[in-house]
């Protein structure tokens, strides 16, 4: 069970080190604003999965802080940044 | 029991993987940011809950397997919300190109 | 090689190759990406060597803050307008490699080199526990056995804060950080700006709750807090206070001013400054770090909204 698990936490490491390579790679601002929101969800499985493996139980509450940190910093991201006000898609040109 | 337990655990942490497995090939294969977007947030999204729902069976107490959920749940409305605003963004770009 | 080694030297090679890219690629907000998403994973690797304190600080400061800090840097820079003339010469970016080579090498070899079993004072810490009633070590050491240097860190927060504020033209002073951010209110961003503070407020103060028994603190609750508060100013569902007000300033001042009140009390009823009395010392630590959590939510919250811009009329 240990070994089958963190062979799981390589194999979503390993896919998420594709996905960034692939994200950051991609043209354009719009595509590495996706990488926050990657390495969160992929970070939170494998985190809880190495909570597991390793015997941590508070890496649950790493995974719980990770989800709200990457979500904050995802949205900073589409804003870039709290300082500017460029056009981020969350205006009054949202469609009804 | 602690077989059942395993199976479980075993069955649902590898197709969790699986999925992630096709989200990461969706982001390397599809062509615009609109649909690798997609691909992203929903299929690594259902690989987070079939990885939680593996892991389930191992919590030791009730409110370590409520602590997992809610951290699933999370990651849902993360991804739900965060992939509209991404969009939104995408679609204004293209315009300019 | 075995499934854990194997894992791990591919977790160091992510970060490593990450942490290369952020540094040679071109445009600074790409930079910033990567350093988020650099930050994030090492958050795993501490997770991975066992100390889960510094993986919620990591995730907490290096992923989220830190990486919106340099966000608004980055955005502040462009708006500046090119300064090629500026731009570091040859001589000054070969020099910094080096040093930095230097540097990475020189802690390589210190962790490498270490004897072994290394000097260390974390059984003493872990033995001593009694002292506090606290069971998390990483809690004793900061808030009673070198409860001097986080009060101080503190103190350093608020300087920070000031050098801050120093920044903002004669006009502004004392008035609103940063521009006055609008959304949609029946948009996406405002829902999500509705629902997640209030989930975000509890997690907060559960991490900074369970931090006396185990990992967490007031430091990592007080992150987690001042992403919520921003998270609701980037929606524009609230303002940034002006920085005149006077309940924000004492809530500013609040966290190292407890402190401070309980070292000389320490100093005046006990035996030195910051001596707890063994009876009371849970009570006092608590309370200290319920003031410390208010303070460095609004701090943090603070810094990253920047000078103050638009003044109060």
């Amino acid at each position: 069970m240990t070994e089958f698990l963190t062979a799981a936490v390589g194999f979503i490491l390993a896919m998420l080190a594709l996905g960034l390579v692939s994200i950051l790679r991609g043209p354009g601002d719009t595509d590495r604003m996706m990488a926050a929101q990657l390495i969160g969800t992929g970070g939170i499985a494998a985190l809880l999965l190495l909570g597991t493996v390793t015997g941590v139980p508070a890496a649950v509450d790493v995974a719980l802080t990770l989800a709200l940190l990457a979500t904050f910093a995802s949205i900073a991201f589409v804003k870039k940044g709290l300082s500017s006000l460029e056009a981020d898609g969350t205006g009054s040109t949202e469609d009804q | 029991m602690s077989l059942v337990r395993d199976i479980i655990t075993i069955a649902a942490v590898s197709a969790g993987a699986f999925f992630f497995l096709a989200g990461t090939v969706g982001l390397l294969r599809f062509p615009d940011t609109l649909t690798r977007l997609h691909a992203l947030t929903k299929a690594d999204n259902l690989g987070l809950g079939l990885v939680v729902l593996g892991l389930l069976p191992q919590a030791t107490s009730l409110r370590d397997g409520l602590k997992l959920i809610s951290i699933w749940l999370l990651g849902l409305l993360a991804g739900a919300t965060v992939s509209q605003l991404i969009a939104r963004t995408a679609r204004q770009g293209e315009p300019a190109k | 090689m075995s499934i854990a080694a194997a894992f791990e030297v591919a977790l160091a090679a992510v970060v490593l190759g990450l942490g290369i890219w952020t540094i040679a690629v071109r445009e600074t907000y790409s930079a910033t990406v990567g350093f988020v998403a650099y930050g994030l994973l090492v958050a795993l690797i501490w997770v991975r060597l066992d100390a889960v304190d510094v993986a919620l600080t990591e995730a907490a400061i290096g992923g989220g803050l830190g990486g919106v800090l340099l966000l608004g840097a980055a955005a502040r820079l462009r708006d500046a307008g090119p300064t090629a003339a500026e731009a570091p010469g040859k001589v000054v970016r070969v020099t910094a490699a080096i040093l930095s080579v230097l540097t990475a090498a020189a802690l390589a070899g210190a962790v490498l080199l270490l004897p072994d079993p290394a000097p260390t004072l974390a059984p003493k810490a872990v033995a001593n526990a009694s002292a506090t009633g606290l069971a998390n070590p990483v809690t004793n050491v900061l808030m009673a056995f070198r409860a001097m240097d986080t009060m101080l860190e503190k103190v350093v927060l608020l300087l920070a804060i000031i050098g801050v504020w120093s920044l903002a033209p004669d006009d502004a002073w004392g008035g609103h950080p940063g521009p006055r951010h609008q959304a949609d209110p029946l948009g996406v961003l405002v829902f999500l700006a509705r629902l997640l503070p209030p989930i975000g407020i509890v997690v907060g103060i559960y991490i900074f709750w369970t931090g006396a028994n185990h990992p967490g603190g007031a430091f990592q609750g007080g992150a987690i807090l001042a992403s919520m508060w921003l998270l609701a100013i980037m929606a524009g569902l609230t303002d940034t206070p002006p920085v005149g007000r006077r309940w924000l300033r004492f809530i500013l001042v609040a966290g190292p001013g407890l402190f401070l009140v309980v070292g000389l009390g320490g100093l005046w009823f006990g035996a030195a400054f910051l001596a707890y009395p063994p009876a009371q010392a849970k009570p006092l630590i608590l309370g200290i770090e319920v003031a410390m959590i208010l303070t460095i939510a609004a701090t943090l919250g603070l810094l990253l909204a920047g000078a103050p811009e638009r003044s109060v009329k």
